[in-house]
């Protein structure tokens, strides 16, 4: 039973954090956009960050 | 005595768009920021562009499209650079660009779209954990090894982790229940707001006491599969709305007022008023109603009135916004503009035809009207019998009663019936058809009639030779050569029909009459029968005619006639086998339209329909108990479309129409009307099918349910499999040809 001590709060952590990243990916506006994103990934010249 | 006009008239972008340069907003840092609309956005190439034609300069910042609301995102160091100077580069490639503030766009539905994802995420982390967690329980009570200690440790990191998922994620279903209470009615969501809540509350209450049931993991899951249901519906609704603000955006166009001191300014419509004088160009749609001043031209009406053959306009003529000018400069003195336009009226009769259809009821909504009371009564009953016949202390008569409001909550419905919705869009999107309407599909289920437009939804809505077998090569050569140089629909017709000629030199229009090139021993004319000198001409024949005159040969005839889209006629042949009545419902002059009618064998027909005759039409129709589907294109249509119990329009239809129409098709045949109407038939079937599965479910269950038999386990699996078979029924849908009949492609 000491496992659970640990296992449970790992896999707590683990789930928080692809929820948070979910969360940041949302509020950083990727789901905006999906249709776009589909297309852009065909985009050969799109090597360099914007701006 | 006709004005000569020289061809052709070139002009600037910015003669047709409102300054950008009033929406640029430069923020502290000098960085300036528009927000514009691109018109004409078609693929992901329309977006590399667009981008590529604007991220090379060194003094942008940003320059993102967003393909899904076609918006287009630019930020720069505002001393490097004017707005029109930057954008120039992409108007050159063809794109129109409708600057806009966001401000006042930005609705806060779509904070709404991702507060609702945010929920979902939440539930969805908050419903793993759980089940994991629960799942070890169920394997504990079934071994029989775990000890109340460790059941009730894993029960309250249960409850840690449901109880602030649901107070987090439950809101959108609390708000809309709490809502529909003060009203005093009832709907789905306060069943399952009742769920998830006593749910909750109740397994909180177990934990504290140490009892072996608890039932976090059906509040959470329960909250998990509804909010996916929620938010696939809320898509299928926003792409609707984002049409809609299109719209808005679009009245955006600029007029080009001439000023009492003769300058040409660029004004939004909104800030021309009667009296004063405007210019439009050729090729330029008319922004305001008005009398024509100076200048003789033609116009075409067809997108107003439906009429195929464009309209002769000299000083005196009373014109229309939204018809195109086609040959010459007009000037125009403006008699209304804005709310007074025909356009306007159009927009008011569209918005009161739109409100008869808000009665109409989804199929879903119409199911919950009954279930959610019945629901209710159930629960109630369950805790009142149990109580008071029972012998049930209060708590595990609400437990009861709480299992019973679990596994009647409607989750395989919330989820079953967005699907079947979604993977029809996808597919007819595949068709290219965009459903447009949220519960388009669930009323094209219902027509049981189809009521046409002629002009450019059953015809291609625009003229073609059709004599070509009596014309000699050389007479077409010759035509063609001075037909290049014009804009009129005939003359583009003829050279469509000719091929790729040489202008010939010299050739000169006179607006509202014909061409003319000077040639050995004379003049070669080509244009209506007054301006070729020839006499004996058939009356009702004016207007789908071109003469030819060469010195010293007989006047050649070029006879054109807007033609039948190739399927048309098997389209309409297989709307009938599907047991629709056909009208057809025309602006046009009766001839014409009697022709058309007769060709595809259409009985019902009426000719020069007004916008609002359509509509007293249809209205009869619906009076009358008919459920009719419109198929229009026309700014005429529009307000006809609006008040149809389903409507369709064809992608080259007016802005308006297809904003008004619950689906836009794409190509050139008709044939996605009728593979529509299949697709949307058997939607509505498996969402029937859906319902039956959910009520034979519940037979089963709410007995066991009743009996106080259910434990988490068995409602956790009863809830999954009951969401999953309606899920899997949905899926069905990707499968299986949209029947089109094999000879409409004939």
């Amino acid at each position: 039973m000491t496992g659970l001590a640990y296992l449970i709060p790992v896999a707590l952590f683990l789930g928080l954090l692809g929820l948070a990243a979910f969360l940041w990916a949302l509020r950083s506006g990727q789901y905006d956009d999906l249709d776009g994103a589909a297309h852009r990934i065909l985009f050969d010249d799109e090597d360099r960050p914007d701006g | 005595m006709a004005e000569v006009a020289a061809i052709p008239t070139s002009r600037g972008p910015a003669d047709d768009v409102v300054d950008p340069e009033a929406y640029v907003r430069v923020d502290a840092k000098g960085v300036a920021h528009l927000h514009l609309l691109v018109e004409n956005l078609h693929c992901g190439k329309c977006v590399q562009a667009i981008e590529g034609a604007l991220r090379p300069r060194p003094d942008v910042t940003e320059a993102r499209v967003n393909m899904t609301t076609r918006r287009l995102a630019l930020s720069w160091h505002a001393a490097a650079a004017g707005a029109a100077e930057l954008l120039a580069p992409v108007t050159a490639l063809g794109y129109r660009l409708v600057p806009f503030n966001p401000a006042a766009l930005e609705s806060n539905a779509a904070e709404q779209d991702r507060m609702l994802l945010r929920c979902v995420a939440v539930a969805g982390f908050a419903a793993a954990n759980v089940m994991l967690l629960s799942v070890s329980v169920w394997a504990g009570a079934f071994s029989d090894d775990m000890g109340p200690a460790t059941r009730d440790f894993l029960h309250w990191i249960s409850a840690l982790i449901a109880l602030p998922a649901v107070a987090y994620a439950g809101r959108p279903f609390f708000r809309s229940a709490a809502a529909v209470l003060r009203r005093g009615a009832t709907n789905m969501d306060v069943p399952i707001s009742l769920a998830v809540l006593l749910a909750a509350g109740m397994s909180l209450q177990q934990t504290i006491v140490s009892g072996p049931h608890a039932y976090f993991d059906a509040s959470v899951t329960l909250l998990f599969f509804l909010l996916i249901g929620r938010y696939l519906d809320r898509r299928a609704r926003s792409r609707a709305r984002d049409a809609a603000e299109q719209l808005m955006l679009l009245g955006a166009v600029a007029a080009t007022v001439i000023e009492p001191d003769g300058q040409r300014r660029a004004r939004p419509v909104g800030a021309v008023r009667p009296g004063m004088v405007v210019a439009v160009a050729p090729g330029d749609r008319l922004p305001v109603d008005g009398r024509v001043r100076t200048g003789r031209s033609t116009v075409d009406t067809s997108l107003v009135t439906g009429e195929t053959m464009p309209l002769s306009v000299r000083p005196g003529t009373d014109v229309f916004a939204g018809t195109l000018n086609l040959d010459a400069p007009l000037e125009v003195t403006v008699t209304a503009a804005g709310e007074g336009t025909l356009l306007a009226e159009i927009v008011r009769l569209i918005e009161a035809a739109a409100q008869g259809r808000d009665r109409y009821v989804r199929l879903a909504d119409r199911f919950s009207r009954v279930y959610a009371p019945a629901v209710h009564l159930l629960a109630a009953g369950a805790f009142g019998g149990w109580l008071l016949f029972g012998g049930l202390a209060w708590q595990p008569a609400l437990m009861i009663a709480v299992a019973v409001l679990i596994i009647t909550c409607p989750c395989a419905l919330g989820l079953a019936v967005p699907a079947v919705q979604v993977v029809a869009s996808g597919r007819l999107m595949r068709r290219g058809v965009l459903v447009k309407a949220a519960d388009g599909l669930e009323r094209l289920a219902d027509a049981d009639m189809v009521v046409f437009d002629k002009t450019g939804t059953l015809t291609v809505g625009r003229p073609e030779l059709t004599n070509r077998r009596d014309l000699s090569d050389a007479d077409l050569t010759i035509a063609a050569s001075l037909a290049v140089a014009s804009r009129h629909p005939l003359a583009r017709a003829l050279s469509r029909a000719a091929g790729p000629v040489p202008l010939r030199d010299g050739v000169r229009e006179t607006a509202g009459m014909g061409l003319a090139a000077p040639v050995d021993g004379g003049e070669v004319r080509l244009g209506n029968a007054a301006w070729c000198a020839v006499t004996a001409t058939d009356e009702t024949a004016s207007g789908s005619e071109l003469w030819l005159r060469r010195p010293g040969a007989e006047p050649v005839r070029f006879a054109f006639e807007d033609r039948l889209r190739d399927d048309a006629a098997a389209a309409v042949d297989a709307l009938r086998r599907r047991g629709l009545a056909v009208e057809l419902l025309s602006g046009d002059r009766a001839p014409v339209v009697a022709a058309v009618a007769d060709r595809l064998g259409i009985a019902h027909w009426s000719a020069a329909c007004l916008p609002a005759d359509k509509v007293a039409r249809l209205e009869a129709l619906a009076s009358a108990g008919r459920r009719v589907l419109m198929v229009g294109d026309g700014l005429n249509d529009a307000p006809a479309l609006a008040a149809a119990h389903a409507s369709m329009s064809p992608a080259e239809a007016a802005d308006i129409s297809r904003t008004a129409a619950d689906f836009v098709f794409q190509g050139r045949r008709l044939t996605p009307i009728v593979e529509t109407l299949d697709l949307s038939r058997r939607a509505r079937r498996l969402v029937l099918q859906n319902f039956a599965l959910a009520l034979a479910y519940n037979v089963i269950a709410v007995p066991i349910a009743l009996a106080g038999l259910v434990t988490p386990l068995i409602a956790a699996v009863a809830m999954s499999s009951s969401s999953l078979i309606v899920t899997l029924n949905a899926l069905r849908l990707r499968r299986g040809g949209i029947r089109a009949e094999p000879e409409a492609g004939r």
